[in-house]
This record gives structure tokens, C-alpha cells and sequence, in this order.
């Protein structure tokens, strides 16, 4: 009996060979990993083994996992999780987006898809109750994301109208994508789904790309996996969503108003590459977006009531028919105040193109800004782009985006991600890495998220992003004890949405997991055992890195020197990270978790968590 | 023979009480307010099925495109189509609140009701093959329920007579959609929905 909230079948896609098999992972496997983010660790695991070092994330033979977990779709906020080894980081992170092809996916009867190989020409694949088929996608490749999006609706709507005519109307079916940027293998590209959601973190596009794979489409007619307790899941469903009802700044504003207060009261959003993490500019404050551009403000994903995402719309000028959500705080920094831009229409607009381009809109931009301040130093000229860069100016940025995304004259070596960019700038004009290295905002190769640590009243501190195993994540950042750590690594395991779980008691979202499940799982198991589980798991992948990377141990658990300068300006100028305490605080991390100093499980560390698999590549790292 | 008179009487009462209690409803939509959140199709689902099986609502929530998202659902038309289009008397009208109720055990699978209806409201329900349509919940419908606990009021209950408004918000949901991105997003509307 496959245990509840799960369908009980993954799909394993050779697209090499275009062979599909559905496969099915013991109860013991699915306790101890659950789904998502842990379950595709340990897949990789399996598929790769102590060989891990040898495997190039863009090579045919590199697993892309797509995976739901057991509470998406019925807990709510309904999230996919895509994971293998990171392009970027060459670990794991199991990186997540909204979107209803994580249910629809339950509904046709399957949890998840791994793939491998490559197609020999673009593919897309087609999940439905019927099974699973790769179809042509030579039609999408080199289309934006909104035209593939709307074409891909359209087509297998009919399609399914078409295979069975008289059954109705057939509603649309729920994809993910990737735009020119995955296509052309930008390292740090996205999966993009609804337009402008994102699984930005950790290079997924690249790897979709790398494939010949431009979306995954999903449309099931069943049921979402029956449950453990069903009674139980439908009384905690009601209670959620009353608590989740009940956050109505939230709601309301969702972060579309952080633009402007992350960088007025908190001091830690990016400005020009970091070099300021404050601003009090009232042209960029949330009512300058809602106003003017909200056209929906209650949107929501399937089986959500936080509603954080909002609707943007410009419906004059040059941009006309710019499309995105809020932008939500993430984009509003980075393609905005990053930039050194504080215009509410040219943030849509830009976010608006990474969207479309298929970047991630916190990654792709990072480098941009990156590359803009190298050239603010003097190390990159106005010949290696072609025209003469400014900050704040859109169209700076709106060219730069697209020159990564199509590879085209520095945007070449932009494509590879901030921090591979700079050590090949640094070749490139003869300078030793640490010198381009001192401006790249990164930890182990992951563009760091729009929240600093120097002014220390952001929730992102010393060691968030120093020891996370998803490095520069925003969504999964590090803390000394384990509460918050392990609550992101349950979220993107159980797959569902960080807005839907913060708020709500941590007790009532285990009492959600247990009904929906079965399993003996409560928050202490969780985060004693289990979320430890599968964070030691990524970060043996971390430490073993390769074939092109490897991240020194402690020296590369740390911040970016930026992270390190004072702060220039604002009500915090003069903080900054205290050194001594990422120092120490590392350590106990590291002792929490059952690490040795250099951040290497223990061997008892191992056994205990049942990792024991994992022994003879530590034990060579030890 | 006084005290058959006495409980007809009584019946008689009961009923008109009754008549002044059951009001015809109608559930309105807007789906400029709907947030795409598909909670009513959950709710509908745990209410008719017993567990969430969005494609088995009674209430569909189209989104050709994101954000331009359409709850799709039974107008409960004055002059009924389906009800007439069905050729073996597996629909009828609930006489209280004016619903179409479906006999499952007649319903042929044949479709006739799909095609008469002027917005393909009915479907086939993915469990049984048998036509499904809403049935308001007994004067309670679920969907309006959720819909109104998280102040989307995209659906509501008016409580107002039949009228001839209604059938004409039996339309196919992509038109609806096609009308509604103009409205969102202005020109780009237009391209927007293939
Ligand atoms: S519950 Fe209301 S807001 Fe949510 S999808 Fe249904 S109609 Fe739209």
C-alpha cells in the first residue's frame, strides 16, 4: 500500500533512447526522504553514487529531477520542486515554484519525472492519465516564455479535446518551461512556470536545456492521492486556511511593498551590485506599484489563500503589454535597485524580460549588476559590451539580459553565472581571481537573494547564507539550531509554499503531514532526524563538487568579502558581518548537525541518520 | 375523517412555510475577483466526492492565461436546454432551489446535454462517465462558502427569481477569458489567448 498523499509512480524519462518507465520508491525510501527536494537526493544518490565527483551537471548522463511531494496540492500552496546536480553549485538544492502543474501531475497519477539523456531534437513531454509521451516542441524552441506558454495551452488543450471530445470542456493543463535563456544553457536559467513564477535556484533551466527538453505539460482528471486519516486532512485543510485568512497585511500587500522597506528600514537590499544596501527612495514604495500597475490583487496558486502575488500591468508607453506579477520584493530588488533603478514601470518591465527570457530573476540580474560594477572598475570596457553601461539606466540592463541569454559578446561569459564569470574575467584581462572575486555577491557559485546580512535586523544573518547547503538561497538559509533550517528543507520536501507555512503552528502543519501520510512524524523527528538527513546529504554533494569545482571546506563556508565591507550609508552605515561570529557560529552549526570542524559528517553522524552509503566518499574528504 | 383534514391542513401549512423559507438561488460569478485560488473546486469535490478531486467539481475554473482566471458553472438557464436536450429523462429541476439534478443511473454518457447547453457547462464526471452539473448544494453551495471565508467574493448567492440574465452568463469560459484579458491588460489582452 503506497502510503497517502503520494500517487505511488514516478516517471523515469531516457530521452536519449525515448524510453518511459514508471518506477516506485519503497515506504522506508519515501519516510526517510518524503519527496521534493530530500527524495530527489537521494535519487541522485542512487543513480550516481561515489562517481558523483565525476558527473558534469550538463552532461546527458546528469538526472533532472521534477518532483512533487506527498503534501503538495492537498496542503495548501501548491508547489513543484526541481532538483540534480546544480549547474551552479555543482551540490543539490531542490528549488521550488508555484504551480498547478504540481497537482495536475498528482491528478494524471504521478508523483514525479526523472530525467536523463538527451533528445535529439527539442521535446516537450505530455503527462496525462493515460501515461506519458515525449511530443515535438521544434515549433517552441527559441520562443519567449509567455509565447511558448500561451502556444503549449493551446495546443494540448485541443489535443486533449481532440483524444476525448465528449467528455466537455477540458480545463487547462499546468507546465513548466524554460525560455532562451535555459535553451542556450545559461548556467544560472530557470524553470519557469505561469509566467512569471520561477525555480530560479540552482541552474535547472540549464540543465532542461541541456537536455533538449523546453517544458513538462501535465493534465490529470483524477483525484489527488487519497489520504491517511482523510477526516483529520479535511478538518486541519479548513483550519490552514482560517489562520492563512487571517494574515491580511500579508495578503494584501504580499512583498510588493518590500521594495521599498527592505532597503528604507531594514538596510539590506542590493543597490548597484551591493555597494549600498539602503535607500529611501519614496518613487519605488508599494503604493507607487499598486496604484499604477496592480491590475488583480488577490491572485493566488491552486488551493491558496495567502494571495501574496499581485498582477502587473503596463498599459502605456514603450513597454505597453508588460506583464508580471507584483513583482514580488525579490524582483523589485533585483531588477530594480540593483540596478541603481528606481521606477516602478522599468522594474516591471525588466522583470517582466528576465521572465521571458527564461533567467532567474534573482540570479540572471545578480550577474548583470555584477558585470555593470566590473565595469564601473574599470575591468570591463565599453567594447566588451558593445555600448557604454550605466546604472539606473533600463535599457543598460533590459540589453544586457538579453546578451546573456542569447550568449552574445560578454553576455557570453555572463552565461556562465557570476561567480565562473568572474574567474574568467580575471583571465581574461590578466588579473588574479580575488580581484574580481571581491565584487561577485555569491556563495558556493548561487547568486545570493535580495537579502543582506551586514545592518543584521533583516532575517538573514552571519551564517544564513555561509552555511546553507544551497548557498546564496534566500528561501533556505541557515540558522544555529535547527528550527527555520528544517523548516524550508520540509517545505521543499513535502513540497508546498514557505507563505503557506509561516504563520501557521508548526505542530498543526505536522499534525497535516501524519494525516495526510500515516508516517510517525512529528516536528522533533523532523528536526532531528530527518530535515538533518537530507541537509547532510546535500552537503556531502556540496563537498564532493567536481568534475570542474571544488568548494573548500570552512574557507568556502563563508560569506562574500562584500558581506564584509561597511555598510556605506543609511541608519546602519558602518555594520557589517562580524567575522568572528560566522566563525563561531559555523562551528556550532557544524557540531549540531553532527559535522566534524571542517564541516564533514562524522562517521557516527552517518550511521545515525542512516547514511551510512555515504562513508567512503566522506571518509576521502576526511 | 376531522382528523385527515386536520393533518392535510397541516401539510398544506408546512408546505407554504416552507415555500416562504426555500427561495430560488442563483450563484453569481465575477471573475475579475476570482483569484484562481480553485478552492471551490476542492470544496466541491470534498462536499460531492469525499475528498479533493478538482476535476470532478461541479464548479471549473478555466486560466487560458495566468491570472485571467474563469469559474465556470451551471446559470441554471429559465429554460433549461439541457433538461429538454436530454433524451432520457435523466435531468430534471429541483423544485426548491432550481437546480439540475442528473439521475446517474439513466444518464447514458451520451453528451446531448453538453451540446445544448450554450457555455458546454456539463461534463462528463471523470469517475462514472455520467453528467455532471451543479446541484447548489441544497440551497448551500460549498464553493461560495470558501470562496466568501477568504474574501475573494468572486461567488456569491443572490437570492432573486429566475431571469433571462442568467443564461447569457452560460458562455464558453475562454471567450469569457478573452474578455476579461482586455479588461486586465488592455490591448495585449487581445494576444494574450490564442
Ligand atoms: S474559490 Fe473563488 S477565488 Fe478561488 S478559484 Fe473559486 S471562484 Fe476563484
Amino acid at each position: 500500500m503506497t502510503p497517502g498523499g503520494y500517487a505511488g509512480k514516478w516517471l523515469d524519462v531516457d530521452l536519449t533512447k525515448d524510453k518511459i518507465k514508471e518506477v516506485e520508491y519503497s515506504d522506508k525510501v519515501l519516510e526517510q526522504y518524503f519527496g521534493g527536494r530530500g527524495l530527489a537526493a537521494k535519487v541522485l544518490w542512487d543513480k550516481v553514487g561515489d562517481k558523483y565527483p565525476e558527473l558534469d551537471p550538463l552532461d546527458p548522463k546528469s538526472p533532472l529531477m521534477v518532483y512533487t511531494g506527498p503534501m503538495t496540492g492537498i496542503y495548501p500552496g501548491s508547489r513543484i520542486c526541481v532538483s540534480g546536480k546544480s549547474p551552479v553549485s555543482m551540490g543539490t538544492v531542490g528549488s521550488t515554484a508555484a504551480t498547478e502543474f504540481a497537482n495536475e501531475i498528482k491528478e494524471a497519477g504521478y508523483d514525479g519525472v526523472t530525467f536523463t539523456g538527451k533528445a535529439d531534437k527539442p521535446v516537450y513531454l505530455l503527462i496525462t492519465d493515460d501515461g506519458a509521451e515525449l511530443r515535438d516542441a521544434g515549433h517552441l524552441w527559441g520562443l519567449n516564455g509567455e509565447k511558448t506558454l500561451i502556444k503549449l495551452n493551446k495546443e494540448v488543450t485541443a489535443e486533449l479535446t481532440k483524444r476525448k471530445p465528449n467528455v466537455g470542456l477540458w480545463k487547462d493543463p499546468g507546465m513548466i518551461y524554460i525560455g532562451p535563456a535555459g535553451e542556450n544553457i545559461v548556467r544560472n536559467a530557470a524553470v519557469i512556470t505561469k509566467l512569471c513564477h520561477a525555480a530560479g535556484y540552482g541552474g535547472y533551466g540549464a540543465l532542461m536545456g541541456s537536455k533538449n527538453l523546453k517544458a513538462v505539460v501535465a493534465k490529470g482528471r483524477g483525484s489527488l492521492p487519497k489520504v491517511d486519516a482523510p477526516e483529520s486532512a479535511k478538518l486541519l485543510w479548513r483550519k490552514t486556511h482560517q489562520i492563512l485568512i487571517g494574515r491580511s497585511q500579508f495578503r494584501r500587500e504580499g512583498t510588493g511593498y518590500a521594495g521599498y522597506s527592505v532597503g528604507a528600514e531594514t538596510s539590506s537590499e542590493p543597490i548597484r551590485n551591493w555597494q549600498e544596501e539602503w535607500h529611501d527612495e519614496k518613487s519605488y514604495a508599494g503604493p507607487m506599484f499598486e496604484h499604477r500597475y496592480w491590475v488583480k490583487k488577490k491572485w493566488a496558486d491552486f488551493n491558496c489563500t495567502t494571495n501574496c502575488m499581485k498582477i502587473s500591468c503596463i498599459k502605456t508607453g514603450k513597454w505597453k503589454g508588460d506583464i508580471t506579477d507584483m513583482p514580488d520584493y525579490e524582483l523589485q530588488a533585483y531588477c530594480g535597485t540593483n540596478f541603481g533603478i528606481y521606477d516602478p514601470e522599468a522594474n516591471i518591465h525588466l522583470a517582466t524580460l528576465a521572465d521571458k527570457l527564461g533567467h532567474s530573476g534573482i540570479n540572471g540580474p545578480n550577474t548583470a549588476g555584477y558585470a555593470v560594477e566590473l565595469h564601473q572598475r574599470g575591468i570591463l570596457k565599453d567594447s566588451d559590451f558593445g555600448f557604454k553601461p550605466k546604472w539606473g539606466d533600463p535599457e543598460t540592463f533590459d540589453r544586457i539580459l538579453h546578451m546573456m541569454a542569447y550568449r552574445e559578446k560578454i553576455g557570453d561569459v555572463l552565461a556562465e553565472g557570476t561567480y565562473r564569470a568572474a574567474l574568467k574575467i580575471a583571465e581574461m584581462k590578466g588579473l588574479k581571481p580575488e580581484e574580481t572575486l571581491k565584487y561577485a555577491v555569491h556563495v558556493k557559485g548561487i547568486e545570493i537573494g535580495a537579502h543582506g546580512t551586514r545592518s543584521d535586523v533583516d532575517y538573514t544573518h552571519d551564517i544564513s547564507y555561509a552555511a546553507s547547503v544551497q548557498g546564496g538561497d534566500h528561501t533556505s538559509v541557515a540558522v544555529d539550531g535547527y528550527s527555520d533550517m528544517s523548516g524550508s528543507v520540509f517545505t521543499d520536501s513535502a513540497v508546498f509554499c514557505n507563505f503557506t507555512y509561516y504563520g501557521v503552528p508548526q505542530s498543526l502543519v505536522f499534525d497535516f503531514a501524519k494525516a495526510i501520510t500515516g508516517f510517525p512524524i512529528t516536528l522533533e523527528s523532523w528536526r532531528t532526524v530527518t530535515g538533518p538527513r537530507i541537509v547532510t546529504l546535500q552537503k556531502a554533494f556540496l563537498m564532493m563538487g567536481g568534475p570542474d569545482l571544488e568548494w573548500e571546506p570552512v574557507k568556502d563556508d563563508d560569506n562574500p568579502p562584500r558581506f564584509y565591507e561597511p555598510l556605506p550609508s543609511g541608519p546602519y552605515k558602518g555594520k557589517t558581518t562580524d567575522r568572528e561570529l560566522v566563525n563561531t557560529k559555523l562551528q556550532t552549526y557544524f557540531e549540531t548537525l553532527g559535522w566534524d570542524e571542517r564541516g564533514i559528517p562524522t562517521k557516527e553522524t552517518l550511521k545515525k541518520l542512516d547514511l551510512g552509503f555515504l562513508e567512503k566518499s566522506m571518509s576521502k574528504l576526511r | 375523517m376531522r382528523i385527515f383534514l386536520f393533518i392535510t391542513i397541516r401539510q398544506i401549512c408546512i408546505y407554504f412555510w416552507w415555500k416562504t423559507l426555500v427561495k430560488p438561488i442563483w450563484i453569481a460569478r465575477d471573475p475579475s475577483l476570482c483569484s484562481g485560488c480553485r478552492r471551490c473546486e476542492l470544496a466541491c469535490s470534498i462536499h460531492h466526492e469525499g475528498w479533493m478531486w478538482p476535476e470532478a467539481s461541479r464548479v471549473r475554473v478555466f486560466m487560458p492565461f495566468p491570472g485571467v482566471e474563469v469559474p465556470h458553472l451551471c446559470s441554471q438557464c429559465m429554460d433549461y436546454p439541457c433538461v429538454s436536450a436530454c433524451p432520457v429523462d435523466a435531468l430534471s429541476v429541483d423544485p426548491d432551489y432550481g437546480a439540475v439534478i442528473v439521475d446517474r443511473e439513466k444518464c447514458t454518457s451520451c453528451g446531448d446535454c453538453i451540446t445544448a447547453c450554450p457555455g458546454t457547462v456539463p461534463f462528463l464526471h471523470p469517475g462514472d462517465n455520467k453528467a455532471t452539473i451543479c446541484d447548489l448544494c441544497g440551497g448551500e453551495p460549498k464553493c461560495v462558502e470558501v470562496c466568501i471565508e477568504a474574501g475573494y467574493n468572486a461567488l456569491t448567492i443572490v437570492n432573486e427569481e429566475p431571469n433571462i440574465h442568467r443564461k447569457l452568463y452560460s458562455r464558453n469560459p475562454v471567450d469569457t477569458a478573452r474578455d476579461l484579458a482586455v479588461k486586465m491588460f488592455g490591448e495585449k489582452g487581445e494576444e494574450v489567448i490564442e
